[in-house]
């Protein structure tokens, strides 16, 4: 079990051995962002920009235009939760070359409660022009992602969680940026759960439920939710013929949004959808809320079987 | 231009001319034939809906045709009606939305120094977005990273497009409020172009923090009728008033020329 934060800490200080280029910029969130070990590692190319999220995303504008690589952490809800429109004008329209690390981010920061639980930024980063939106699974996958997201050139979006979670990919699982990956191929099977996030192990798990209901099910890991990996999205639901979504965010806009778009344009298909049924979170465990708010492995069977019974 | 484009801003474009003119054409380390030279000056324009000044500054010192003036805010133009960054040879940075521009000025100025360039970066601000929390957040940290070779230029023409400025919401004592916060602070007569370059080599003198250079301007300046009136900040002359605008301010154009 680790966080997701823990990768991107550890594949930013890769990031910045490799390329000298690369630099940090934190809103007073420097240890919990796991930023920390980049700012120790490389004092001088780490800036402090005080709780101030607009500030802090139109500085690293200037940055990403000008040849640097700028990280910019803080919790998601804060950013891109505030600074939405410096995102949006200065490093997307800009095209600059800025990496928003957005953590804590989902219902599972727990404890802090809903003004700190991040359920929207999939949404409003993935409508932007020019943005590419990232959601590792786990922290060994974050450590990759961060890495790719410093040779990638142009703005992206990066997801992370605070709660430690299961790591179930290793160093030798293929992560490419847009690429889904299968994580699980059920005999023939009646739905594909394509998932992003730590949540993604829940659905893993619903899958093994499923198989004992002799249900079967292709589990995809759609870390990269935009630009999105279009055909195997398609071939996978026509090959299946009903699709689930699952992640930690709002069920509109996000993940289950972009899969919805892409169907309704390509080929229609029934779907269920896994997260946040528009409302608010609460103050609880990581645990207790994914259970209360519908995305534990029983939520996730339920749904997968309600939308198979009703094809 | 802006009668041209049909809408626009007129006085903020008129308050910024003398200023304008005494960057490219005195004050920029720059070469008009290579707008991306890497050891150039960089000018970043924040309050970008002043571009028309802007675009008709750059096309007189050769970035592109002043034929393509006429072009302001038609489709497929290089001249966006705020300016985009990768448009237009020579606008450094996408700006309009107020307060994000000296933030941005910020980024390149520290990219400078971690590159160890000797560009200076300029950044231009109205008075009207100091009223943005965006601006004191770069403020807070040009003063807290000591960012040197930042120098912006504030057109203090109390106006902004609902009235005058201390009506608004009154921005008081800029100069206290800046020095308050690591800045070293200037102020001149923004229609003096001599002062205005007078004020540069002094703030390229100061090696300790950036400089905010306060010019006091005249909203329309030039035209009589524009002058002062808030209510030519975002709106173009009719072709009457184009007509009349531009025949006062040839009868006044070689004394910016000849400066």
């Amino acid at each position: 079990m680790a966080p997701t934060r823990d990768g991107f800490g550890e594949g930013l200080v890769r990031a910045g051995e490799r390329d000298e280029n690369v630099v940090g910029l934190c809103a007073d969130l420097t240890d919990s962002t796991r930023m920390s070990a980049f700012a120790e590692a490389f004092p001088d190319r780490f800036f402090q920009c005080g709780v101030a999220e607009q500030g802090m995303a139109t500085v690293a504008a200037g940055l990403g235009i000008s040849g640097k690589i700028p990280f910019i952490a803080s919790y998601a809800a804060f950013s891109p939760g505030r600074n939405w429109e410096q995102i949006r004008t200065t490093i997307s329209y800009n095209d600059s070359n800025v990496k928003i690390a957005g953590h804590h981010a989902g219902i599972s920061v727990g404890p802090d409660g809903a003004t700190h639980q991040a359920l929207e930024d999939i949404a409003t980063m993935r409508v932007m022009a020019n943005m590419r939106v990232i959601v590792p699974c786990d922290a060994i996958e974050a450590r990759k992602a961060t890495e790719a997201a410093a040779k990638i050139v142009g703005p992206m979006y990066l997801r992370f969680g605070r709660e430690k979670t299961p790591v179930f990919t290793t160093n030798t699982t293929p992560f490419i940026p847009g690429k889904a990956e299968i994580f699980w191929k059920g005999a023939s099977p009646k739905c594909v759960i394509f998932g992003c996030g730590p949540l993604l192990h829940n659905a893993l798990v619903a899958a093994r439920e499923l198989k004992k209901k002799k249900i079967g099910v292709v589990v995809v890991n759609l870390h990269t939710i935009k630009p999105m990996d279009e055909k195997v999205v398609v071939d996978l639901a026509k090959q299946c013929g009903t699709v689930v979504t699952v992640e930690e965010h709002q069920i509109t806009g996000g993940l289950g949004g972009a899969v919805a778009e892409l169907l309704a344009r390509g080929h229609p298909t029934p779907m269920g959808f896994v997260g946040m049924q528009d409302t608010f979170g609460e103050s609880g465990t990581a645990s207790e809320l994914i259970e209360k708010y519908g995305m534990g492995v029983d939520s996730i069977v339920e749904i997968v079987k309600r939308v198979v019974d009703k094809k | 231009m802006l009668l041209a484009a049909g809408s626009g801003h007129s006085a903020g474009p008129l308050g910024m001319a003398d200023i304008f003119a005494a960057f490219y054409f005195h004050i920029l380390n720059h070469n008009p034939k290579k707008p991306l030279w890497k050891d150039r000056d960089r000018l970043i324009v924040s309050n970008g809906h002043i571009c028309p000044i802007q675009y008709a500054t750059l096309a007189y010192a050769g970035y592109f045709p002043v034929d393509d003036l006429k072009k302001l805010r038609k489709i497929g133009s290089p001249l966006q009606g705020h300016p985009h960054r990768g448009a237009a040879p020579g606008v450094e940075t996408t700006s309009g939305p107020l307060g994000s521009g000296l933030a941005q000025a910020c980024g390149v100025a520290l990219a400078g120094r971690l590159d160890e360039k000797q560009y200076r970066t300029y950044c231009f601000v109205s008075d009207g977005e100091q009223q943005e929390g965006n601006t004191w957040e770069a403020v807070l940290f040009a003063g807290r990273h000591r960012l040197d070779r930042l120098t912006a230029v504030m057109d203090r023409n109390m106006i902004q497009i609902d009235g005058n400025t201390e009506d608004i919401m009154p921005l008081r004592s800029l100069r206290e409020k800046y020095e308050a916060f690591g800045w070293d602070v200037l102020e001149i007569d923004g229609h003096n172009i001599r002062e205005v370059i007078d004020a540069v080599h002094e703030a390229e003198a100061i090696q300790t923090q950036p400089t905010m250079i306060i010019a006091h301007t005249i909203p329309g300046k030039g035209v009589s009728f524009m002058e002062g009136d808030y209510h030519w900040h975002g709106k173009p002359p009719k072709d009457d008033e184009a007509k009349a605008a531009l025949k006062e301010l040839r009868t006044l154009g070689d004394r910016i020329s000849s400066e």
